[in-house]
C-alpha cells in the first residue's frame, strides 16, 4: 500500500513503472506470435545482436538519447536476423546453430566496441554498460515516450494486420493461397517483433530481455485457448511482470532490473503452469488422482462382489489378504476398504475380514449389469 | 612479446580449443541452443558453490558447474514433457530465470568479490596470468592453463575413448539404441563435459561468449568437410586462429580479449560460409548458374520430345513459343537453343526447332531415370 | 488454350535443387468433373497442386484456370491442404479456422463479422460439424480435422478445389460425408482435383484421373485411363493390390 502512494508521488517510480510496463505489455503482445511460431530463441537472438548497434549508434552520433540508440539496436538486431536466415537458406548449418553464431558473435562485438568506448578519454560512454542487464532507474520520461511511442505503433500494427499474423502463424500456404502476401507479413512481423525488443533493453538489459517475450506468451496459454484472449493476457502478463520488477528493482540497492523482472515473470508462468483451469498441473494432478481411486473402488467392490456370489450368504467376510491378492499385489487396497466403508458399501468385520453391506451388494450388481450392457 | 602475452595468448588458445572440440557435436546434434542456456546457468553453480566454499579456486566449482548444467537439461525436459510448453520456449523459460537468480546474488551478496556482474559476461582473460599456481611455493604458471589445459585433455580423451559412440547417437540414435548404446546416457555424459568446460572456459571469456567459441569454428568447419574427424581439426585450428588473431585485435584496440575472439571466430565462420569450396554461397552461386544452363538446356530437349509427333508440335517447336510456356526470358532462350545446337542436340529448320537424334537419346535417358 | 477447362497446365517443370521433381507435365482438366491425381511416392502429387497454388516456385510452365493465368484468379481456387500440414495445438476453434476462408475476400484491416459467422456456419453444415463450432482444434479427431479444413475451403465459394490427400487416415463415416459434399460441387458445376492415395477408391469416387510420375502417363475419364497397363507404367511394375477395381486391357 506504501509504494502505490509512493508511486502517485515518486516522480522516478512512477516514471519506471510506466516504462517498464509499456515495454511489458509490448513484448507480451509479440512474444505471444514468437512462441506460438516456435521462434522463442529468435527473440535471444535479436536482442544480443542489438548490443553492437546500441555501442556504434553512441560512438557515431555522441548522443545517449534513448531514440538514437534504440535506432541503433534495431538495425543491428535487424542485419543480425538477416544473418540468421540468410545461413539456414544458404548453407546446411542448422538454424539452432545460426541462431548461437549470431548471438553471441554479435555480441561479442558488442563487448569489444563497449571495452573500447570505456578506453576513450570522454567518460560519457558511462551509462551504455547498464544495457547489458538493464537499470529501470536510469529511464527518464523522455525515454517513456519513446517506449510507449515505438511500442504504441508495435501494438497498433498488431491490430491491423490481425487476420495477416494470424494465418501467418496458424497456416502460411492457406494464407498465400488466399491471395495474401505472407512473405511481406512475414518481415512486417519480424519488424514489430524487433521493435517490442529494442524498446526493452535499457530495462531489461540486452542478455535477458529475451524471457520478455516467451514468459508472458507461455504463461498466456495456460489460461485461455482464444488467439485473441492469450495476445491479451500475454501483454498483460508482461506489464505486470515489467511493472513488479521494475518497482522491486527501483526501490532496493543492488538488484539489477533485468534480473528482478525476468523473476518475476517466470513466477507469472510456474503459477499459471499449476493453477490455470485446465491446463494446469495441479489439476490434472488431482483429476488423475481421482479417476486412480475411481477405478480402485470399482475394482474392488467387484472383487469383493465375486467373492460373495461364492458364498450362500452375500455378506460372508473375507479378509484383507486375499482382496490384495485378487488386487495382483497392488497397494492402497485398505484405504480403498475404508472409502467403501465411508460410503456404506463394505463394512468391516471382527478379526478384520471385509463384506458388502446390502447396499454394497446392489451397487456391486447394478455396476456389473451397466458394464455388460456397454460392452 | 612479453611472457605475460604469451601465456595469455596460450591460455586463449587452450579456452578456445577445449570450446570447440566439444562443440562439433554440439552443432552436429542440434543442441546450440541447449549450450547457450548451459554456458548461462553454471554462473548460478558457480555463485551457490562459492557461497558454500566462499572460493573462487575451489575444484567444487567444476562439479558445482556440472551439476548445474544437468540440471538445466533435466529442468528443460520437465517443462517440456509437461506438453504444456514447447521445447524451444522450454529453453528460453528455464535458463533466463536460473541466470538471474545468479546475477541477483552475485549483486547482493557478493559485491566485494572478484565476480561482479560485468566480468561475468567479459572474463577475465587479461588477468589470467596473474594468478598462478603456486603448491608449494614453486611456480607453475597460469592456474587458469592447468585447469583449462586439463579440461582439453579431458575433452579430448572423453571424445577419443566415445568417438563410435558419440558419431552413431548422433548420427543414428534409433540405430545406438537398436545396438545397446544409451543414446540418453551418452546425452547426459556429454553435457556435463560441456558444462565442466564451459565452466573452466568461464574464468577467461565469461558466459555467453563461450557459445561463440563453442559453436562458431565447427560450424565453419562443418561447412567444409563431411568426415567427422576432419571437422574435429579443422574445428580446433579455427578455435586456435580465433584466439590468435582475436588476442592481437583486442591488444590493437585496447578492447576485451575475449568479445575479440567472439569476432573473429565469427568473422572465420562468415568466411568459410562464403567460400568455402562446395558449400560455400559463392560457388553454390556458381554451381547453380551453370546447373541453370545444363537443365535447360535438357528442358528443351525433353520439350521438343515430348511433343515430337503431336498436333501441337509446329507451335510448340517455334523459338519465340518457349519464351511464353517454358517462362523464357528471349536472349535466355536464345541462348540456351545457341548451346544445343552447338551440342548437336537440336538443329533449326524454317524457324522451328528439331531434335537430332543425339538430342533425343539425351530426352529419353533424362526422362526414364 | 482450351477456354473450356477448369484448369490448364502447360508444360510444367519444377525442380528442387537442380533435380527435377515434375517434368513437362501437361493437364487439362474439364469443368464440372471430381478429378484425381495418382502415382507412386516421390510421383511430385503434391508438388503438383502446390506448383498450381504458386507456393513453390517452377522452372517452366504456366497455369490457367478457367482461362485466365492464376495469379489473376485466386478467389476461384480453393486449397485444402494435408492435415499435418498444421500445428493443430493452436489456440483457435473451429469456427475460426473457417472463418479463415475469408480473410481474402475481407482484404486488409477489415474484421470478420455477423456475415462471416453466417456463412462459415453455413459450411460448417455442409460438412455436418456445426455442433463443434466452438471446440478447440486439438481436441479433433483425424476426420473432424479434415471435414474442418474442407469447411473453410467450401466458403470462398471457389469454382476449383485443389486437395491433398483429403482422405488420408480418416475414417469411414468422414469418408463418405467427404464425398458426398465434393459430389454436390460437381452438380453444382464446380470441379475438384484430390491427391489420392487409395487406388481402389479412384473408379467409385471419380470420374477423371490423372496418372502421374514426375511425368504424365496418362490423363483423362476414368473409364478410358485407368487400365492395367498406364498403371503399371506408372508405378513401376509394382502395381499395389486392386481387388478387380481396374478396367481391364483398353488399348
Amino acid at each position: 500500500m506504501n509504494l502505490f502512494r509512493e508511486l502517485f508521488f515518486d516522480y522516478t517510480l512512477r516514471t519506471v513503472a510506466l516504462g517498464a510496463g509499456s515495454l511489458g505489455a509490448v513484448s507480451g503482445t509479440l512474444g505471444a506470435f514468437a512462441v506460438l511460431r516456435r521462434q522463442s530463441l529468435l527473440g535471444d537472438a535479436i536482442s544480443h545482436a542489438a548490443l553492437p548497434g546500441i555501442v556504434l549508434a553512441f560512438l557515431l552520433t555522441g548522443s545517449k538519447n534513448t531514440l538514437v540508440l534504440v535506432l541503433g539496436a534495431a538495425v543491428a538486431g535487424w542485419i543480425g536476423m538477416l544473418f540468421v536466415l540468410s545461413v539456414v537458406r544458404g548453407s546446411r548449418i542448422p538454424s539452432d546453430s545460426a541462431l548461437g553464431i549470431v548471438l553471441s558473435v554479435f555480441f561479442g562485438l558488442g563487448l569489444v566496441l563497449l571495452t573500447y568506448t570505456q578506453r576513450l578519454p570522454t567518460a560519457s560512454q558511462a551509462g551504455l554498460d547498464t544495457f547489458l542487464f538493464g537499470q529501470a532507474a536510469t529511464l527518464l520520461m523522455r525515454d517513456v515516450a519513446v517506449i510507449a511511442g515505438l511500442g504504441a505503433v508495435a501494438v497498433m500494427a498488431v491490430a491491423v494486420f490481425w487476420k495477416e499474423f494470424k494465418l501467418l502463424s496458424f497456416d502460411p500456404e492457406f494464407g498465400a493461397t488466399l491471395g495474401v502476401p505472407m512473405r511481406s507479413m512475414e518481415i512486417v512481423l519480424t519488424t514489430v517483433l524487433v521493435v517490442a525488443i529494442v524498446i526493452g533493453l535499457q530495462t531489461v538489459g540486452v542478455v535477458l530481455m529475451s524471457a520478455m517475450v516467451v514468459a508472458p506468451a507461455a504463461a498466456a496459454r495456460q489460461w485461455t485457448n482464444r488467439l485473441g484472449r492469450m495476445v491479451l493476457l500475454s501483454a498483460l502478463f508482461g506489464a505486470a511482470a515489467g511493472v513488479s520488477g521494475a518497482l522491486i528493482s527501483a526501490s532496493t540497492r543492488n538488484l539489477p532490473t533485468g534480473p528482478t523482472i525476468v523473476l518475476a515473470a517466470t513466477v507469472i508462468v510456474a503459477l499459471s503452469m499449476a493453477f490455470a483451469p485446465e491446463r494446469g498441473l495441479v489439476w490434472a494432478g488431482i483429476r488423475r488422482r481421482r479417476s486412480r481411486r475411481a477405478i480402485q473402488v470399482d475394482a474392488v467392490l467387484e472383487d469383493l462382489f465375486a467373492l460373495a456370489q461364492q458364498h450362500e450368504d452375500g455378506t460372508h467376510g473375507h479378509p484383507v489378504a486375499v482382496l490384495e491378492a485378487m488386487s495382483g499385489g497392488r497397494t492402497g487396497v485398505e484405504a480403498t476398504l475404508r472409502v467403501l466403508e465411508s460410503r456404506r458399501l463394505a463394512r468391516r468385520l471382527p478379526d478384520d475380514a471385509w463384506a458388502l453391506t446390502p447396499e454394497g451388494l446392489r451397487e456391486a450388481e447394478a455396476r456389473r449389469s451397466t458394464r455388460s450392457s456397454t460392452a | 612479446m612479453t611472457p605475460i602475452e604469451i601465456e595469455i595468448q596460450v591460455i586463449a588458445i587452450v579456452v578456445s580449443v577445449a570450446c570447440a572440440l566439444p562443440g562439433v557435436f554440439l552443432v552436429l546434434r542440434r543442441m546450440a541452443l541447449m549450450s547457450d542456456a548451459i554456458t548461462h546457468t553454471v554462473l548460478l553453480g558457480i555463485v551457490l558453490a562459492f557461497f558454500i566454499v566462499e572460493s573462487l579456486s575451489s575444484p567444487l566449482l567444476l562439479f558445482g558447474a556440472a551439476a548445474m548444467g544437468v540440471l538445466t537439461i533435466t529442468l528443460v525436459e520437465a517443462v517440456r514433457r509437461t506438453g504444456l510448453v514447447r521445447e524451444d520456449a522450454s529453453i528460453g523459460l528455464v535458463f533466463p530465470a536460473l541466470f538471474s537468480i545468479a546475477v541477483i546474488l552475485i549483486a547482493r551478496f557478493a559485491g566485494n568479490v572478484h565476480l561482479d556482474t560485468d566480468a561475468v559476461l567479459l572474463g577475465e582473460l587479461a588477468f589470467a596470468p596473474f594468478r598462478r599456481l603456486r603448491p608449494g611455493g614453486i611456480d607453475l604458471g597460469p592456474r587458469a592453463l592447468w585447469v583449462m589445459g586439463g579440461i582439453l585433455l579431458f575433452d579430448l580423451l572423453f571424445i577419443i575413448v566415445f568417438f563410435k559412440e558419440l558419431k552413431i547417437t548422433t548420427f543414428d540414435p534409433a540405430l545406438a539404441a537398436a545396438l545397446g548404446f544409451s543414446p540418453i546416457v551418452m546425452h547426459y555424459a556429454f553435457m556435463s563435459i560441456v558444462s565442466i568446460t564451459a565452466v573452466g572456459a568461464f574464468d577467461a571469456v565469461g558466459s555467453v561468449l563461450v557459445v561463440a567459441l563453442m559453436i562458431a569454428p565447427p560450424a565453419a568447419a562443418y561447412l567444409l568437410s563431411d568426415r567427422l574427424w576432419v571437422v574435429l581439426l579443422l574445428s580446433a585450428l579455427f578455435a586456435a586462429l580465433a584466439a590468435l588473431t582475436g588476442f592481437w585485435a583486442a591488444w590493437l584496440a585496447d578492447a576485451s580479449i575475449a568479445g575479440s575472439m567472439a569476432t573473429m571466430a565469427g568473422i572465420f565462420f562468415l568466411l568459410a560460409f562464403l567460400l568455402a569450396p562446395e558449400r560455400g554461397v559463392v560457388a553454390g552461386a556458381r554451381r547453380r548458374a551453370r546447373q541453370r544452363i545444363a537443365f535447360a538446356q535438357l528442358m528443351l530437349a525433353i520439350h521438343l520430345f515430348n511433343h515430337e509427333d503431336t498436333p501441337e508440335a509446329e507451335e510448340e517447336s517455334r523459338v519465340e513459343h518457349l519464351g511464353r510456356h517454358l517462362r523464357w526470358r528471349p536472349d535466355f532462350a536464345r541462348r540456351i537453343v545457341r548451346r544445343a545446337v552447338a551440342a548437336d542436340w537440336v538443329h533449326r529448320v524454317n524457324g522451328r526447332l528439331g531434335l537430332t537424334d543425339r538430342g533425343r537419346d539425351a530426352a529419353r535417358t533424362a526422362l526414364a531415370g | 488454350m482450351n477456354a473450356g477447362a477448369a484448369i490448364e497446365v502447360n508444360d510444367l517443370t519444377v525442380a528442387y535443387r537442380e533435380q527435377p521433381v515434375l517434368w513437362d507435365v501437361d493437364m487439362t482438366v474439364p469443368q464440372g468433373v471430381l478429378a484425381a491425381i495418382v502415382g507412386p511416392n516421390g510421383a511430385g502429387k503434391t508438388t503438383l497442386i502446390k506448383a498450381i497454388l504458386g507456393l513453390i516456385p517452377k522452372a517452366a510452365g504456366e497455369i490457367l484456370i478457367h482461362g485466365q493465368p492464376y495469379a489473376e484468379q485466386r478467389r476461384l481456387v480453393a486449397y485444402v491442404p494435408q492435415r499435418g500440414s498444421v500445428d493443430w495445438d493452436f489456440p483457435t476453434n473451429v469456427l475460426d479456422v473457417v472463418m479463415m476462408g475469408r480473410y481474402g475476400a475481407l482484404g486488409w484491416v477489415r474484421r470478420a463479422g455477423r456475415r462471416e459467422r453466417e456463412h462459415a456456419m453455413a459450411a460448417l453444415e455442409k460438412v455436418d460439424m456445426v455442433s463443434f463450432a466452438d471446440r478447440q482444434i486439438s481436441q479433433l479427431s483425424g476426420g473432424q480435422q479434415q471435414r474442418v479444413f474442407l469447411a473453410r475451403a467450401l466458403v470462398q465459394d471457389a469454382r476449383v478445389y485443389l486437395m491433398d490427400e483429403p482422405f488420408q487416415g480418416v475414417d469411414a463415416k468422414t469418408e463418405r460425408a467427404i464425398v458426398t459434399v465434393l459430389q454436390a460441387l460437381r452438380a453444382a458445376g464446380d470441379t475438384v482435383v484430390a491427391v489420392h492415395h487409395a487406388l481402389q477408391t479412384v473408379p467409385e469416387y471419380f470420374d477423371w484421373v490423372m496418372l502421374l510420375n514426375v511425368r504424365r502417363v496418362a490423363a483423362g475419364a476414368v473409364a478410358e485411363v485407368f487400365t492395367d497397363e498406364n498403371l503399371r507404367t506408372t508405378y513401376g511394375g509394382r502395381v499395389p493390390f486392386l481387388n478387380g477395381a481396374v478396367v481391364e486391357g483398353a488399348a
